[in-house]
């Protein structure tokens, strides 16, 4: 136990600091500090792990595994189904690499806090302008959790604990939802889609005594959804009407809250997150202010201070795990702050004409491609975003792989998550794509399909 | 400050978006937005300003010490930020082909080895978002466990601590288990006698934190392990202190059936300003089958995404974890290699040299030697000269330290938690130290400039129980309500803050 206090990396002391302070603490080595360790629980030997990288050889090591990835520089890719290749602007890397902001801890103290606490302020307005609600927390883990979270609040605001799914919901999501179900007490249902997109009436149907009714818009199969009667539907039965929308939509779509939904959530990363093979990202919830104390998770709200000036602290604390403990709405205590700040500094460099301007783009591509692919539409006569599906004629995975082999990605293939659909392809495009990559993807499909 | 939006004027932007010279589709009538969001509207000159504004009012580990008790804020390697950049792992979409992700699904296998290896552990899920979930999820295990002995009516109680951090609690209510607490001894440990007392044909686990929140090793832990097997239940480790014991204690070795681990804690990953973080679970093999998807495994030289676990409990979060948070924190490890030992050695002899310099004048509840922190009470200076630790806490600042964890555990009066991390400096902890004892001395000679402090922060303390009435949460623009203009009540919340 006599390594030298230099001998790893990130660690401070030498070797006469240590025999000062273990002459100061009263003990006569390292080992001896763990003597009330029973005997019988400590660990002899040594943990094996590979041998300490030098600060070079682990950059080199990582570039070698980063390498065996192909990534969306690589590949023209038209990979979405929730996670999406937006332009992450060079200032998002620029804030996020500040120090105070990539070091801090949640803002126990507000005084030391000041910065972040006024970003998660901004943040929270952001997202209730987006979704038209009254109250938003500080962010979720992800566009799934999230889901679960809605959940529980409908659980504990109706009383009721019947949730319903719509099907065209992205099935990551509604698997998170059933996995948190049974501890939840909660009851799943879930609604089959008709030609893309869910019926308001069978939806009605499903709705009644239930709790929520989740549906994506656009939906996972990216087409529109009639969101107003969907929400009209489910507050006919008085469940509450949950929209998973994406962000970006936001500039062309109407928000949930102007149609009545109650509670409105989604996955962040398509606003200022890169794809990062799933995360992490940020899911955001707001809601009408009706259910704020069971909001889950962190609030931030306004106060002055002792002289009367503005200031930030974390506030309706009483709903929290750390007071209520047992009584909390959430677990939730580490949540998403610094990906949440990416999405407040890229929809601020948007701003509200750049967000539709981003929106037009992509619905412009996507309507452009639809076109030029010359490949029937799983849905043909429904409105779609900046997704759409696809039939390639033969086994979707084959297609996806001959088109690889040429340098491009098509899409996702949607028998993964829906039976019946093998030949399905789910394409994206995002206003990162021009007009002559649409062309490029129309002949290696067209390739890849004849 | 001014709020961005504050700043914000009509028909000023930054962004230049693409438009190709293609007709952009009407948007059913129905569906499309009537107003636009008010988001800021400003040039990237000011934006830029603005969020560097912020930065200068927000402490990080980079600003200095923040010994934040429970929370592991140590030095965030700069090289994990560049390696987490490389392209083919920000640029890779989570739904790429496998044989197109072989380097990220080697790097999660690669790091779900080396925490087996740490906790002494079968098998690990890289899955839950952060420590929270890694709960929640544990006791979706314990839930699904049972449920396959067909034990699942029979248990229905999960055991906590009275020291244990308020997310044990939480997580067992959201997995739908009751609650039972169980005292804690004079040296600390957990009651025997209590807990025996309260483990029975009902009890489906324990969860405990080891070292406890109050620092100090359970010196029982073997006497715990079996009163819980021996009655059929299973132990959980809240990992938030696996700082102080990786190499040198394996919580599979105390006995431990399931073990979250904070890799935003103990194995660097930048906190964000409260996230992301992430919260693997480690399991012994009869809980395996359990785990959530998709698992990473191996096959031959090839790697691969397992979904096909038919006792699974699911999904419990989208695609396969927080990626990013993997890189950094497997970048971390590979660092130090089989010396991680040395790095918790650090953590607690730094907390001990700090536990000795501020003994004398401050109230140890149990006078042990800590692990990687110790809890301090400022119960004589509230009552000899009405000082808080609240108080004590807000003179730190004026130091241009962090204040540590205070109020919490719950079950010391006020409570000063202090986890030091073992990336300080020697001379940052006797500065630290210094301050301390110069508070202490101000709250017999000065307390009002303990009341009154902070003196140097970019605001005054501020009044939280106006927060939680006015519940102003976000901004409201033209019909934004002047909080200022009313007299303040100047009342602190002494709320419990800390991890």
């Amino acid at each position: 136990m006599s390594r030298s206090a230099a001998s790893s990396p990130y660690l401070s002391l030498t070797d006469a600091d240590q025999e000062a302070m273990l002459e100061a603490i009263g003990v006569s080595s390292i080992e001896d500090l763990f003597r009330e360790i029973p005997e019988g629980v400590r660990f002899r030997g040594e943990l094996e792990l590979e041998p300490a990288l030098p600060e070079a050889e682990l950059v080199a090591h990582l570039e070698e595994l980063a390498a065996r990835n192909v990534h969306t520089g690589q590949e023209l890719s038209f990979l979405g189904a929730g996670i999406y290749d937006h332009y992450v602007p060079a200032i998002v890397d620029a804030i996020l690499a500040r120090g105070e902001f990539l070091t801090a801890y949640t803002p126990y103290q507000p005084e030391m806090s000041q910065g972040v606490l006024q970003a998660i302020f901004e943040y929270q307005t952001v997202i209730c302008e987006l979704t038209g609600m009254d109250v938003s927390n500080a962010s979720g883990y992800d566009g799934t959790t999230v889901a679960a979270d809605a959940c529980f609040v409908a659980k504990h605001a109706t009383g009721r604990s019947k949730v319903v799914l719509c099907e065209t919901l992205n099935p990551q999501v509604r698997q998170v939802v059933k996995t948190y179900a049974p501890g939840f007490g909660l009851e799943v249902v879930e609604v089959p889609h008709h030609d893309g997109t869910t019926d308001p009436d069978e939806l009605r149907q499903a709705a009644d005594e239930a709790a929520c009714i989740i549906f994506q818009q656009p939906n996972f199969f990216g087409c529109l959804e009639p969101a107003p009667e969907l929400a009209a539907a489910a507050n006919d039965a008085e469940a509450l009407p949950v929209a998973h929308v994406d962000p970006v939509s936001l500039g062309l779509l109407e928000a949930p809250g102007h149609y009545g939904c109650a509670l409105a959530i989604g996955e962040g990363q398509g606003a200022g997150n890169y794809q990062s093979c799933g995360g992490p990202h940020y899911g955001f919830i707001a809601m009408r202010s009706d259910y704020v104390r069971r909001m889950p998770g962190r609030i931030v709200g306004e106060t002055t201070d002792l002289a009367g000036e503005r200031g930030y602290v974390l506030t309706l604390q009483t709903r929290e795990q750390h007071i209520r403990r047992e009584k909390a709405t959430s677990n939730i205590t580490t949540n998403q702050t610094l990906l949440a700040l990416a999405g407040l500094v890229h929809l601020s460099w948007l701003g509200p004409q750049g967000l539709q301007e981003v929106g037009e783009t992509c619905m412009a591509l996507a309507d452009h491609a639809k076109q030029q692919l010359g490949l029937p539409l799983l849905f043909p006569d429904k409105a779609t975003f900046k997704e759409f599906s696809i039939r390639v004629g033969r086994p979707a995975e084959e297609a996806i792989r001959a088109a690889r082999e040429r340098g491009v990605h098509p899409g996702y293939a949607l028998k993964r998550d829906y039976a019946g659909m093998e030949d399905a392809l789910l394409v994206c495009v995002t206003e990162k794509k021009t007009p002559r990559d649409i062309e490029r993807l129309a002949e290696v499909l067209t390739e890849v399909t004849g | 400050m001014k709020l961005i939006f504050e700043k914000s004027k009509q028909g000023r932007r930054a962004a230049v978006v693409p438009k190709p010279d293609l007709p952009v589709p009407d948007v059913p009538e129905e569906l499309r937005r009537r107003q636009l969001p008010r988001l800021p509207e400003l040039a990237e000159p000011e934006i830029v300003r603005h969020f560097t504004a912020l930065a200068d009012r927000t402490f990080g580990v980079d600003t200095g010490f923040y010994p934040l008790g429970s929370c592991t804020m140590k030095h965030n390697p700069r090289v994990n930020e560049r390696v987490v950049a490389l392209p083919g792992f920000r640029d890779l979409h989570p739904l790429q082909e496998e044989d197109g992700s072989q380097g990220a699904l080697e790097l999660m296998w690669r790091l779900q080895e080396i925490l087996a290896e740490v906790c002494g552990l079968h098998a690990v899920s890289l899955q839950p978002a952060a420590g929270s979930q890694g709960e929640l999820t544990g006791l979706m295990l314990m839930r699904a466990y049972f449920a396959d002995r067909g034990e699942a009516e029979q248990r229905t109680t999960v055991i906590t601590a009275d020291t244990a951090h308020g997310t044990n609690p939480a997580s067992v209510t959201m997995a739908g288990y009751q609650l039972r607490k169980v005292e804690t001894d004079d040296r600390g440990n957990l009651d025997l006698d209590d807990l025996r007392a309260k483990v029975d044909e009902n009890t489906a686990g324990l969860m405990l934190t080891n070292p406890s929140t109050l620092g100090l090793f359970d010196e029982h832990i073997q006497e715990v392990a079996a009163i819980f097997h021996d009655a059929g239940a299973l132990l959980y480790y809240d990992g938030a202190n696996l700082n102080a014991v990786c190499g040198i204690s394996r919580p599979g070795d105390m006995g431990f059936d399931i073990v979250h681990i904070n890799l935003h804690k103990t194995f660097s990953q930048p906190h964000g300003g409260g996230g992301p973080g992430g919260g693997p679970i480690a399991v012994r093999d009869m809980l395996e089958p359990f785990l959530p998807v998709p698992a990473v495994v191996r096959d031959g030289e090839r790697f691969r995404l397992d979904y096909d676990r038919p006792k699974s409990i699911g999904k419990v979060r989208g695609y396969c974890g927080p990626f990013g948070v993997f890189v950094r924190s497997y970048a971390f490890i590979r660092a130090y290699g089989p010396a991680l030992r040395r790095m918790s050695e650090v953590a607690v002899l730094n907390a001990n040299y700090m536990l000795a310099r501020l003994k004398d004048t401050f109230e140890l509840p149990f006078d042990r030697l800590c692990m990687h922190e110790f809890v301090l009470s400022a119960r004589a200076l509230k009552r000899e000269h009405g000082i808080t630790a609240l108080d004590v806490a807000k003179r730190l600042m004026d130091y241009r330290f962090h204040p540590p964890t205070i109020y919490f555990p719950l079950i010391v009066p006020e409570a000063l938690m202090i986890e030091p991390t073992e990336t300080e400096a020697k001379e940052t902890l006797d500065a630290f130290c210094e301050a301390m004892l110069e508070i202490a001395h101000d709250a017999a000679t000065n307390p009002k400039l303990l009341k009154d402090a902070p003196h140097h922060r970019p605001v005054r303390r501020l009044d939280e129980v106006k927060a939680a009435k006015r519940a102003v949460v976000r901004y409201r623009f033209d019909d934004h309500p002047d909080l200022a203009g009313e007299p303040s009540q100047g009342e602190a919340l002494e709320a419990h803050k800390g991890a």
